[in-house]
């Protein structure tokens, strides 16, 4: 059985910290676990007011967890206005912990409600309230401390911590080490009295009989293996770090801050010890530069942006294509347009990354699922631009970003070998893959390309090898300027065709359930909610699949046959423009997809998705039963329509 | 090992040079194969370590007639492009060919960090006041009223002054030069790339086709070079002239022009050049001068020392390398909380 409670308070109130706890110290005890912040836009919004709500839900479970969850069991509510932010995220008949001393009537008043009872305007059961004096009870447990009031207040997150680990069984071991390595340093007094918040708010939950929906003593069936919680963004950029070394490329990243990318370039700032480079351009245009500079002097380049920022690379981003460098780009997606929603999660981006830059300009993109996806979405974009000599965009999103799972830690060595085409001189006069690297003065041919379509990599400081590129056209070979029109045409065709080529590095996309009925294609961070869905639905009995989506250019020629076997197809994604399921429609022969859309900014929910599920497998049933005979007809239309 | 030794010839790679007849941007690139020739021995660096990038415009072609490692770029973003390129490699001779549209209009940001960061770049500014490529549209460095086809009434607005620009980003070598001064330009370029962080060299090209004489009233001549601008140099009076007897002095807060013997000026009320000097002040001052009523400033107008980026970062990778617990990317993986499944 699975759970999901939702923390939230104040921006001040340390949610994040009692969230993060939480969600380490049950998947400690063998659980499946996955989390999700909900920061408010502003840092420090006014103390007790909606703006400056501040939440944190986790979702664990004895069953595979594979997205943060819908709908809470449990919210935790430390103010009025956190109860009135997250009333929505809650199940109808889900519980409420109160810390009972901040409901005062002056707080309550703050939401404006007039003389409405909070609780009814909210909905909720009054038995399904958990009424706790928070405050009082955590000024207790830390009065022999000696802390001021103000910093004795903050440790409530923690006697909330111990609240709701006591109320599911779970041990405060794990939270006490951490405690202790964190705030130990920050004096002994502030570590002491939290670790007694802590046992107090266990004690309390005891002693007052709390008991959760379910306790943990069920454990996951998790893969055996090492384990630790990571975000989207640092499974990112550990995957880079674990591409240059196993490429032997320096890594460097070349980035603006923006959210809610900025964690990528935050993380690899700090690993200066394994080598990595980072710098902190003054625009996104020169963060994009940056590393196209890097690249060409043989660096595994990267730059990390969000949306907005992709807008601003796309030239460079057609330079890299244009140079034949290896170059990694990040697009930590939100919601747009324009500035849009930078702390909400948006699958809004395909269509740039696809096509937003001008000529033609074909890149491979790659999308990363989970959290944890990210470390082998980021590596094999690395391997990808290595080998084949050209920009992989990786799209992630907000959700992901922030988002923590488990991750399963691997080893380096276990990961596949990174195979850039760097070459020396003599190299070169002893190898038969590129033809003609040489003209008949003995002067190196940089455009020579092997039978990927890839060029080799002479990194500046080969001796012999002096050679020059640029964004202007060019003739094969060579690599000399040229406006003649077949060297454009050929040209062109090597771009479009050592992108294609790449599909061979990534594993084919399967479908997983029914082998006809309706097919549900999903791409991106919605993949969790929607595997969710179809599985539950499969296990139900109904004629439904799921086909992931990992690499949406070049398209897995194995989706042609997939998408040929099914009655339907629903491409479910978090756009309002249906951006995959356009692109599929217009590329797959016969592809006829419906959309199915959370254009909203916020993450599907399973039961929203098994309905519509439901219907559409309703409706070919439907179908199939009334106009058995005139279904062929259309199909076959439709077929020769297209 | 072999001593390096080129001649200036084996840094051009042969292919025709495509720059208009009499432009100015032919002597510019004389200069630099000259310069690199002697570069490459007075540093002991081997051709394959240089690498030329280029944004986009006339001065940009620059590097199709290079025989080095060399990057034709986007419009703007060579500056951005070279900032990347030395930081991932320090080890390299990194020089930006750029123009006053590319550097000072689309490209100004990327111009001004670089200078700011003190990158180790070699940043030659072809400066002719014009948009060539694009046949004749006024640039940020265009004179006040100056037509052309997008200001067929004049324009009405201030010119930027690279060399001022570039001082007040804080850049740590600025010169100025003129394209027929071969020598003088091969010179500053050597100093310049012997120089620990960005240099920004501006070069006054003429462009004979859409801004033909626009440096004119001051460079056209030798004689009126020796007249009408002052070559800077170290440690020596500023003194100009054909008999070197006008001469800057300051009062106030702002240069005057004088003449040695008249108005009881002597040879010691003229000002000493310091290029070396911390302040960009007088730097600044020296470099705004315009004619008629200053000399032109050409010479290394600065030449101070202080950290230079990629020198940073690579030290700062050798202390990290050297205290750093993690010495692979599996150290790092394993570092923190973590929990076995059995």
């Amino acid at each position: 059985m699975n759970v999901v409670i939702r923390f939230s308070g104040d921006s001040g109130d340390g949610m994040q910290l009692a969230g993060t706890l939480f969600a380490e110290s049950v998947a400690q005890a063998g659980q499946s676990i996955s989390t999700f912040p909900d920061y408010p836009a502003e840092v420090r919004a006014p103390q007790g007011t909606i703006a400056g709500v501040s939440g944190f839900q986790v979702h664990f479970g004895d069953t595979l967890v594979r997205h943060a969850g819908s709908d809470c069991d449990l919210l935790v509510a430390m103010n009025p206005a956190a109860l009135a932010a997250h009333r929505g995220y809650a199940r109808k008949e889900a519980f409420f912990l109160i810390d009972s001393d901040s409901f005062t009537a002056e707080a309550i008043a703050k939401l404006g409600l007039g003389d409405t009872d909070i609780v009814a305007h909210y909905d909720i059961k009054p038995e399904h309230i958990i009424e706790v004096p928070i405050t009082q009870m955590t000024l207790a447990a830390v009065a022999e401390f000696g802390l001021d009031r103000k910093a004795a207040v903050k440790c409530r997150n923690i006697f909330t911590l111990g609240v709701v680990l006591g109320m599911y069984g779970v041990s405060t071991e794990y939270a006490g080490k951490v405690l202790e390595k964190r705030l130990r340093p920050k004096g002994e007094d502030i570590y002491k009295a939290n670790i007694a918040a802590l046992t107090a708010g266990e004690n309390y939950a005891e002693n007052s009989h709390l008991i959760g929906e379910r306790d943990i003593t069920q454990r996951c069936n998790l893969p055996k293996g090492d384990y630790r919680s990571i975000n989207g963004n640092t499974a990112t950029a550990w995957g880079l770090i674990a591409a240059a070394e196993r490429s032997g490329r320096p890594l460097f990243c070349g980035s603006y801050p923006i959210t809610p990318a900025t964690g990528i370039l935050e993380e690899l700032a700090k690993h200066k010890a394994l080598g990595v480079r980072t710098v902190q351009a003054e625009d996104e245009i020169a963060g994009i530069c940056t590393a196209i500079g890097a690249a060409f002097g043989g660096a595994l380049a990267v730059t990390t942006t969000s949306g907005p920022g992709l807008a601003l690379k796309s030239e460079a981003l057609g330079l890299a294509v244009m140079a034949q460098l290896p170059l990694v780009v990040v697009d930590v997606q939100r919601g747009g347009p324009s500035t849009g929603l930078p702390t909400k999660s948006e699958q809004a981006d395909l269509m740039q990354a696809l096509y937003g830059r001008n000529g033609d300009s074909p890149v491979v993109v790659l999308a990363a699922k989970s959290p944890a996806d990210c470390f082998d979405k980021a590596y094999m974009a690395a391997k990808i631009a290595l080998e084949r000599m050209m920009p992989v965009v990786l799209l992630t999103d907000g959700n992901l970003a922030n988002g923590t799972e488990p991750w399963r830690i691997v080893d380096t060595k276990s990961l596949p070998a990174i195979k850039p085409p760097v070459v020396s001189r003599e190299m070169l006069e002893h190898q038969t893959k590129w033809k003609e690297c040489f003209n008949e003065k003995g002067l190196f041919n940089p455009y020579t390309f092997n039978k990927q379509l890839v060029r080799p990599w002479a990194i500046i400081g080969e001796k012999g090898l002096e050679h020059r590129i640029g964004g202007l056209e060019k003739r094969a070979v060579t690599g000399t300027i040229s406006y003649e029109p077949e060297d454009h045409a050929f040209m062109n065709s090597v771009r479009r065709e050592r992108v294609e080529l790449a599909q061979s590095i990534v594993p084919a996309p399967v479908a997983v359930g029914a082998s006809s009925g309706l097919l549900v294609i999903s791409w991106g961070s919605v993949y969790g909610q929607v595997a969710e869905a179809v599985e539950e639905l499969y296990e139900a009995g109904e004629n439904i699949a799921h086909c992931h989506l990992d690499m949406i250019n070049p398209l897995p020629i194995a989706l042609d046959d997939i998408i040929g076997n099914y009655d339907r197809v629903l491409v479910c994604e978090q756009n309002s423009a249906g951006q995959l399921t356009l692109h599929l429609n217009s590329l797959i022969a016969g592809c006829n997809a419906d959309a199915f859309l959370a254009d909203d900014a916020q993450p599907f929910r399973v039961d929203e998705l098994k309905e519509e599920f439901a219907e559409a497998i309703n409706e070919i049933e439907m179908i199939k039963k009334s106009f058995e005979p005139i279904n062929d007809m259309e199909h076959g239309k439709d077929k020769l329509l297209s | 090992m072999e001593k390096i030794s080129y001649s200036p010839n084996d840094f051009r790679n042969g292919n025709a040079v495509k720059w208009c007849a009499g432009c100015g941007d032919h002597a510019i690139f004389n200069a630099v194969l000259k310069a690199l020739a002697e570069v490459a021995e007075r540093l002991d660096i081997p051709r394959e370590q240089f690498a030329f990038i280029s944004g986009i415009g006339c001065s940009s072609r620059f590097v199709y007639y290079m025989n080095t490692y060399g990057f034709h770029t986007i419009h703007g973003r060579a500056a951005a492009i070279a900032t990347g390129l030395k930081t991932a490699r320090p080890d390299l001779s990194v020089w930006v060919c750029s123009g006053d549209g590319d550097s000072l209009a689309i490209g100004g940001n990327h111009f001004i960090h670089a200078c700011r960061r003190n990158i180790d770049l070699n940043l030659i500014l072809f400066n002719n006041e014009i948009y060539g490529l694009t046949k004749g549209q006024y640039s940020p460095t265009s004179k006040l009223g100056k037509v052309t086809k997008t200001s067929p009434f004049g324009t009405v607005e201030e010119p930027f002054s690279p060399a001022v620009l570039a001082l007040g980003a804080n850049a740590s070598f600025v010169a100025r030069t003129i394209d027929m001064e071969v020598e003088m330009t091969k010179n500053i370029l050597v100093e310049a790339a012997c120089h620990k962080g960005m240099s920004v060299t501006e070069a006054l090209v003429n462009c004979v086709i859409f801004n033909k004489g626009t440096h004119a009233d001051f460079a056209e001549t030798k004689a009126l070079r020796e007249e009408r601008t002052i070559h800077l140099r170290h440690g020596e009076k500023m003194l100009f002239g054909a008999e070197r007897n006008k001469g800057l002095v300051l009062e106030g807060l702002k240069l005057k022009v004088v003449t040695v013997g008249e108005d009881g000026y002597t040879i010691d009320d003229i000002l000493t050049h310091d290029a070396h000097e911390e302040s960009t002040v007088l730097h600044s001052m020296l470099a705004s001068m315009r004619y008629p009523e200053y000399p032109v400033a050409v010479g290394i107008i600065r030449d101070v020392e202080r950290a230079t980026y990629d020198a940073e970062v690579a030290r700062q990778i050798e202390e990290q390398r050297a205290k750093g617990p993690n010495k692979c990317a599996n150290d790092l993986f394993r570092s923190g909380e973590i929990w076995r499944v059995k």
